[in-house]
């Protein structure tokens, strides 16, 4: 018999879907917020931690307008994440090879 | 992300309090035509409020960006055309069902409307000499042109400058804007549906506290309907149909507003994955870019004749004969009007003459050309900007690389996706009818924008909101007091939106939503029938009671999601209620019925009108080019 697995799971629903529209990067975000009082769904929540960074309460209605990208005051901080159905290919002409956005997801 | 239930809502709770606003004008909505309307109520000297679901300086469709301004007729200095003409064009190419009331204003003033909007701090002409020496750019103006070359009526803007610089005038003019609230209905003089509007009622999203705004004239901009056909955040949810409003104009309904082509055809397929914005096409933003199939073949670009345009430029221009073309959103499958394309893919596909996928191929297309469509146009349409943005950090480079592409015109104004599936074409849409002071069936309220039946875009909401701003401003002006609110009326109004929060379970909204759509899909669906629809509306009938005792929403924002699915529902009902009054098919509507099938007799060319009275929905008509001479009409009533 063999023993049982170490790794403690614990039971959670099913995450909302798309599930990660944006990927904040939390070692440079200020928690400034901004991109919570833009945002047009009202997707995020304020930290619970003052400057810490903004929690994504509703990922799923994301507008992916890229509003909270372009009044984020640091490069970086926030990144759109194209979920795969929105995820174009295209083909480099020279040579025929097929791109497409993106392995973006950390 | 199981965490977070775990915490305390981040904002106050405030269920059932009470905020009360008073002022001369109140504008529902904080878009487009929200925020011209506002600015325009608030230069005739009016107190003005704005509601506005989600934050001003972004929201609504034109939030994020806007890639040309369509409809640039009167006093543009490169213009060749008339209004008269323009707004005729429209007309025609609708076989009627258009609304020219909002198009003519929009070729008298949009023009005018964009210089305004330039003296605000907005971008509008090439003031970085980007494009000098293009055959799109005007030397002296410094104004970029798109798909007409010769006519020039549609500029090429820096719309991701317009939506901030709208909000800072609002705030300079001393507007109120109350970010963060939902309408949720219309008050009445004597707290009855019918009677003159006074003001709206509200909820706060974040803490679900109601709002009382109580005015002398109400402006509804608060965007069209949606979500009825379909929804799902996987496939078609928020990412592409919505065009970012909340529940759009339904509560003018409930206020008993007439309305009119509402039978149109659904707004996109039912439950299709989208594509978003960053695929490749050769119209609307992307025009008149080539197209190639899976060998690099080009797609042959044709005139309105079926003869082949050997260079890109000749796109640009009428063909032999043609005055000027309709291109983009207002495309005309008149042989007068009809634009160049691509036509006859799908014949070429089915004999093998062209192979499948077709890519928008930028590469060989002229470098002013390019860079304007993937840097300008691109980067300046409504949500396309962060598109371009991680398109480029992921490689893409529009000199070396072609995008797989969707949306290409097939003859007759359908279209195919690049894989060769049928996507459906774009039609008028149906919303409240108004008269020539842009004003609803209702006493004290007046509507712009895409709340309009046969709405324009970006230029037509902004120059109906302006010319519904100065309208409700000057009826304002003329009132001395602000009615009181009916108290009843608002007792029954909260109890309808707190209900949902009420329980401690119950069904939640996105579930209400796709029951709402397979309704709409299985009995509502092309050909219809009479029985299936009545039954259809029992089904939808169903769903209201099963809102009003099974709602549940824990938090002020699943409850704003869940009165949008009610709003969803009011139009769910509307529509079917519409299609049961059309007793004949039409291809204008793209309206077919299994027990009507005669197409487009000459007795049913007419608007049909639907409005509920007395608890009970009343059909009626209008007549086609009900709104008389545009010339002689807007000079007479345009206030300026």
């Amino acid at each position: 018999m063999s023993k049982e697995n170490q790794q403690k799971i614990y039971i959670s629903p099913n995450t909302p879907s798309p599930s990660r529209p944006v990927i904040i990067d939390t070692d440079i975000c200020t928690g400034c917020n901004q991109c919570i009082e833009v945002c047009p769904r009202d997707i995020f929540m304020r930290s619970p931690v003052k400057g810490g960074p903004p929690q994504v309460v509703f990922p799923e209605e994301c507008w992916y307008d890229g509003s909270c990208i372009f009044i984020c005051p640091v490069e970086g901080a926030i990144k759109l994440n194209l979920p795969l159905m929105w995820r174009v290919p295209w083909k480099r002409k020279e040579t025929g090879e097929h791109f497409w956005v993106n392995k973006n997801r950390d | 992300m199981s965490q977070t239930h775990l915490n305390l809502w981040g904002y106050p709770i405030r269920y059932g309090q009470e905020k009360e606003i008073v002022t001369d004008v109140l504008v529902l909505g904080g878009g487009i035509a929200g925020c011209w309307a506002a600015i325009a109520a608030a230069k005739k000297g009016a107190k003005v409020v704005i509601l506005e679901v989600a934050a001003t300086i972004r929201s609504g469709a034109g939030g994020p960006g806007c890639d040309h301004w369509s409809s640039a007729i009167t006093n543009n200095p490169c213009c060749t055309l008339t209004a008269e003409e323009w707004t005729e064009a429209l007309d025609r190419s609708s076989g009627g069902y258009t609304n020219s009331v909002a198009m003519y204003i929009t070729a008298r003033e949009g023009y005018d409307t964009l210089m305004e909007l330039e003296q605000m701090g907005a971008k509008v002409r090439d003031t970085e000499d980007e494009f000098k020496g293009a055959e799109f750019r005007d030397e002296k103006t410094k104004l970029l042109f798109a798909y007409d070359y010769t006519n020039k009526h549609t500029i090429r803007v820096w719309g991701t400058t317009f939506k901030p610089v709208l909000y800072k005038e609002c705030k300079r003019l001393g507007i109120k804007v109350y970010d963060r609230v939902m309408a949720t209905s219309l008050l009445t003089e004597d707290g009855r549906p019918g009677s003159m509007v006074i003001g709206a009622t509200g909820v706060d999203v974040r803490t679900g506290e109601f709002v009382i705004a109580r005015a002398k004239s109400t402006i509804c901009c608060l965007g069209n309907d949606g979500r009825e056909w379909s929804f799902s955040t996987e496939a078609s949810g928020f990412g592409m149909r919505s065009a970012n409003t909340a529940g759009g104009s339904a509560l003018a309904w409930r206020a008993g507003a007439e309305y009119t082509l509402m039978e149109g055809p659904a707004r996109g397929s039912a439950m299709e994955i989208s594509s978003g914005v960053g695929a490749g096409r050769h119209g609307n933003t992307w025009f008149a870019c080539t197209l190639v199939d899976a060998n690099g073949k080009e797609i042959p670009w044709k005139d309105r004749d079926g003869n082949i345009l050997k260079t890109v430029a000749q796109r640009y221009r009428p063909a032999p004969g043609q005055k000027f073309f309709l291109p983009a959103h207002f495309h005309s499958t008149l042989y007068d009007y009809i634009e160049p394309s691509t036509y006859g893919v799908e014949e070429m596909v089915a004999k093998g003459e062209l192979t499948l996928p077709i890519y928008a191929d930028l590469t060989n297309m002229p470098e002013d050309e390019r860079r304007v469509i993937w840097g300008v146009m691109v980067g300046e349409e409504s949500r396309s900007k962060v598109t371009l943005k991680y398109y480029t950090e992921a490689g893409f480079d529009p000199t070396k690389d072609m995008l797989e592409g969707y949306q290409v015109r097939m003859s007759g104004g359908d279209m195919i996706a690049a894989t060769g599936r049928r996507i459906g074409r774009m039609v008028r849409a149906g919303g409240l009818v108004v008269d020539w002071d842009l004003k609803t069936t209702l006493d004290g309220l007046y509507a712009a924008g895409n709340s309009l039946f046969a709405h324009g875009a970006h230029p037509e909401a902004a120059a109906t909101g302006k010319y519904a701003g100065r309208k409700a401003a000057e009826n304002a002006l003329q009132m001395t007091e602000v009615l009181k609110t009916d108290r009843e009326q608002v007792e029954v109004e909260k109890r309808r939106v707190y209900g949902p929060t009420q329980r401690e379970q119950g069904i939640e909204w996105k579930e209400f939503n796709q029951g709402i759509n397979k309704v709409m899909q299985f009995y509502c669906g092309d050909p219809k029938e009479e029985k299936v629809m009545k039954l259809g509306l029992q089904l939808l009938d169903d769903i209201s009671e099963e809102m009003a005792v099974n709602s549940f929403a824990a938090d002020p924002h699943k409850l704003s999601r869940t009165l949008e699915v009610m709003d969803i529902l009011t139009f769910s009902k509307i529509i079917m209620h519409a299609c049961l009054a059309r007793k004949a098919s039409s291809e204008l509507l793209g309206f077919r019925r299994w027990d009507y099938p005669e197409i487009d007799p000459e007795e049913w060319h007419k608007f049909i009108t639907i409005k509920e009275k007395d608890g009970e929905v009343e059909v009626g008509e209008i007549p086609i080019g009900f709104w008389g001479d545009v010339k002689e009409k807007y000079e007479a009533n345009c206030g300026l």
